[in-house]
């Protein structure tokens, strides 16, 4: 896929080197924006999402599929906002139901690629509910969860995911409740593709949607961001690039880790990155069609 | 002034233990009256949370022209196979309406007169099985009453029985009618 | 079809089907469950979809994300499950998604009694939602009319674009009367049709009196869809000048329509210096009360609303004029009232309300009427 994969050259716009009106059409990833007013976006400078959204179109756009077949669900929140941006069937939810609307659109329409973009706070806390069911169901729906430990929209308050002892404008002694662990969650609940990456590994989070979007089931990617504005502002974890280091340097691979002894995988305190579950289940709608075939048969 | 009903509605309440059937026995009386006697029914329920126990009654109102008000506002007929049910709803029964009680389910009565039938002995020992007790009842109720006829009460029972429980459901149904021809004797 | 006993839940059930709704997503809850049942058996026969989601929200959710996907859908539920699906159901109003809610009111507030019935939602299926948007709200009388008003929920929800609430009640829900259901082929539910190319469709076109066709997800339409504040287009925005039309259009969507949106059945008596004005289970009592007193020479005349959102405010104001007392009996402490209130003055409007889970009796309403 490394043809599609976006050059530093390719996004230096700011130079002027490609001219504004053709900048949408200077590459394939490009022209999967929206070419309406919507940009600049509304994402503070040195944030991980746009990360996330570049690595989104570069998977879709290696797997060959249309536009008119995907579907971007989101949420409320920081990350929710990343659907308006491009150029696909779009829907907006309320906070914390991205999953639930997606499961009646899935339904709806099984045919197409029905992806579900979240936040922690969206799909962990209010929308946790959801989340466990939805994977549960097993919708062949791959939900994307950018993980930046915090509620950046409203300015910073404890997430589902806030590591312990953190600061954050609601835990202004720290943080005590233990976060969860986003991909063992997905993973007891049913989900049967799980891979977790980080925004300073762009590469590996292309692979990993692509192998989620191409998955024939409930699919989770965890992609691990920052918010420098809010969370590392109170936690003094300095600016967006230091945070982005800090991605590279206290993750380790899942295969690195693997070969780790055990002693030295128990006192482990990096966060794994990798695919972690890959497993074959029929999806919810496949379910179905076989509930259609018995009640058309006349069998109980 | 009580509301007297301006139409020749008959309000019917059909009371028991939840679990007993009263309610099927309420729809299948709608049912006869309904769908096979061309007359109007509405019925109506209320149940506790239980799905099994606790007190439940079915009301219909049979009448050949409209019903508006779908409840017993003050029952022509009350049939109540337990004691809590006589004990909850014999004060509604109209001073000439007809209170039937199980006379082996209730012991207390009230100070009116009161048609007693062993309805679940009948049951048992008709059809050997306690669950037949709801269409005994309906037998002893349609022969009193007379409020629709046999064929419908019949057809609408065998409409709603399972299968293979057809030739049961005919004989609890003759045993309440019999039950009558006893008491009238 | 021939006659059958029917429950007012069954034949929203059917209703639904016949008015081509073919997905259904629910959270069980007395005494709406009915609905559900009936639904996940019907509806895959026709190659329909039926799902039982986590709780309400969801609920709502889902059914909001089929319509996207362009399946006609309904959901049913009652008191507790229609406070969790306000926020959803504002956003259907926002994102003007057709969708038909079933609300089998019980009593209340809370868990309340399950079994036991109310007309306690009249205000929340108006106000329920936070913001300001139009609503309408079906009240049926009959198992017949549980069907009718199904089928005109969905279909106003389709010519409109916006969420339908059909508020019934316990008794009505679970009351069987017999009913002959008009063969479906002789029902056309309303299909909305996009005229406009993928190029020229603005799903939010703001001009005045219109209701912009809603093309589905996946079919070459490719746009936003938010409970933000939108344009044209659906981006979202915070100028004036884009907000403000979008308010004047969808606030008004449903001036120049009220014919057809309000139904009412007027029963007036030359002469009648007392009417009564009554919906859902506690309009039987009333027509119970109302035959009654004319037996005994009084002059009364009736008017059932079947439509109580929009309120039918000129048919409440002109029968105001006509009589001196109105008399307005409900299964709650008074929600209707105030709307009838607001039409005819308080001094006229005589309540009679009861909410403790039984029907308001035609004796009570005998008393006002004679009091």
């Amino acid at each position: 896929m490394s043809e599609h994969i976006l050059t530093a050259h390719d996004l230096d716009v700011s130079e002027g080197q490609i001219p504004r009106e053709n900048w949408f059409e200077s590459s394939e990833t490009l022209s999967k924006l929206r070419k309406s007013k919507k940009f600049p976006t509304i994402w503070c400078s040195g944030c991980g999402i746009g990360i996330v959204m570049g690595a989104l179109i570069r998977a879709i756009d290696h797997l060959g599929i249309k536009n008119d077949e995907v579907a971007l669900v989101a949420g409320i929140g920081c990350t929710a906002r990343m659907p308006v941006y491009m150029d696909f069937n779009t829907l907006h939810t309320t906070h914390g139901r991205a999953l639930a609307f997606a499961t009646g659109l899935k339904i709806a329409r099984p045919d197409m690629h029905v992806i579900a973009i979240m936040g922690d706070g969206d799909a962990l806390a209010i929308g946790g509910n959801h989340f466990i069911h939805t994977a549960r169901r097993n919708l062949d729906i791959t939900a994307i969860v950018v993980n930046n430990a915090i509620y950046g929209m409203t300015g910073g308050q404890y997430s589902p995911t806030t590591p312990l002892d953190k600061r954050a404008t609601t835990a202004p002694y720290g943080n005590i409740e233990p976060p969860f662990p986003v991909c063992e969650l997905a993973i007891a609940a049913g989900a049967t593709y799980v891979a977790r990456s980080t925004v300073y590994h762009a590469l590996e989070l292309d692979k990993f949607l692509a192998e989620a979007i191409a998955k024939d089931g409930f699919s989770l990617v965890e992609a691990m961001s920052y918010c420098h504005t809010t969370y590392g502002r109170l936690n003094k974890f300095g600016k967006a690039t230091d945070m982005m280091r800090s991605l590279k340097d206290n993750t380790i691979t899942k295969t690195a880790y693997d070969k780790l002894p055990p002693e030295e995988r128990a006192s482990n305190t990096k966060f794994v990155r990798g695919m972690f579950c890959n497993i074959d289940r029929l999806p919810y709608t496949s379910q179905y069609d076989k509930v259609i075939a018995r009640a058309q048969g006349g069998a109980q | 002034m009580t509301a007297k009903t301006d139409t020749d509605r008959t309000e019917i309440r059909l009371a028991g233990e939840g679990g007993q059937g009263m309610i099927l026995a309420g729809i299948v009386l709608a049912e006869a009256a309904a769908i096979y006697d061309n007359k109007n029914a509405v019925q109506t329920q209320s149940y506790g949370p239980e799905a099994r126990g606790g007190a439940s009654k079915a009301e219909v109102i049979i009448a050949n022209g409209e019903i508006d008000h779908p409840e017993v506002i003050a029952a022509d007929v009350l049939i109540a196979l337990s004691q809590e049910a006589c004990d909850k709803y014999a004060a509604n029964v109209k001073p000439d309406g007809l209170l039937i009680v199980d006379e082996d389910q209730v012991e207390r009565l009230p100070n009116r007169p009161v048609i007693r039938v062993p309805v679940s002995k009948l049951a048992l020992d008709t059809t050997g099985k306690a669950i037949t007790a709801n269409t005994v009842a309906l037998g002893v109720l349609v022969g009193l009453t007379g409020i629709v006829s046999r064929q419908a009460i019949e057809k609408a029972i065998m409409a709603r029985a399972p299968k293979g429980t057809e030739e049961m459901n005919r004989k609890a149904l003759e045993a309440g009618f019999t039950a009558i021809e006893r008491l009238a004797h | 079809m021939t006659i059958k006993l029917m429950q007012g839940n069954e034949a929203i059930g059917m209703g639904a089907i016949a008015a081509g709704c073919r997905f259904y997503a629910g959270y069980p809850i007395t005494p709406s469950t009915e609905v559900a049942e009936i639904l996940s058996r019907e509806l895959p026969k026709l190659g329909g979809k039926f799902i039982q989601m986590e709780d309400e929200i969801a609920s709502m959710a889902a059914i909001i994300g089929a319509r996207v996907g362009g399946l006609k859908s309904m959901t049913a539920t009652s008191g507790p499950g229609f406070s969790l699906m306000q926020e959803n159901l504002g956003y259907a109003a926002m994102a003007e998604i057709p969708c038909v809610i079933v609300n089998v009111q019980r009593l209340g507030p809370s868990t309340g009694q399950p079994t036991a019935a109310s007309q306690g939602d009249v205000m929340q299926a108006r106000w329920g939602t936070h913001g300001d948007h139009p609503m309408i709200a079906l009240t049926p009388v009959t198992v017949r009319q549980s069907f009718d008003l199904t089928v005109k929920a969905f279909n106003l929800s389709e010519k409109f674009r916006t969420p339908v609430i059909l508020l019934t009640d316990e008794i009505i829900g679970h009351m069987r009367e017999p009913v002959k259901l008009p063969a479906f082929e002789t029902i056309h539910p309303y299909e909305q049709v996009v005229a406009d190319t993928p190029e020229s469709y603005k799903a939010f076109r703001n001009e005045p009196g219109d209701v912009p066709p809603m093309a589905p997800f996946g079919r070459g339409y490719r746009y936003h869809i938010t409970g933000l504040f939108h344009d044209e287009v659906g981006f979202p925005t915070q100028r004036l000048d884009e907000i403000d039309p979008w308010l004047e259009r969808v606030n008004h969507k449903f001036d120049r329509h009220l014919d057809e949106i309000i139904m009412v059945e007027s029963d007036f008596q030359e002469g009648a210096k007392t009417a009564i004005v009554t919906y859902g289970a506690t309009a039987r009592s009333a027509r119970h009360a109302l035959k009654i007193a004319r037996q005994r020479g009084l002059k009364v005349s009736m008017l059932t609303l079947l439509t109580i959102w929009p309120f039918p405010e000129t048919q409440v104001e002109s029968l105001g004029d006509q009589v001196d007392r109105i008399i307005v009996p409900e299964m709650n402490l008074g929600q209707l009232a105030l709307e009838v209130e607001r039409m005819v003055g308080r001094r006229k409007v005589k309540r009679v309300n009861r909410a403790n889970g039984e029907m308001v009796t035609p004796q009570m309403i005998l008393d006002a009427i004679e009091g």
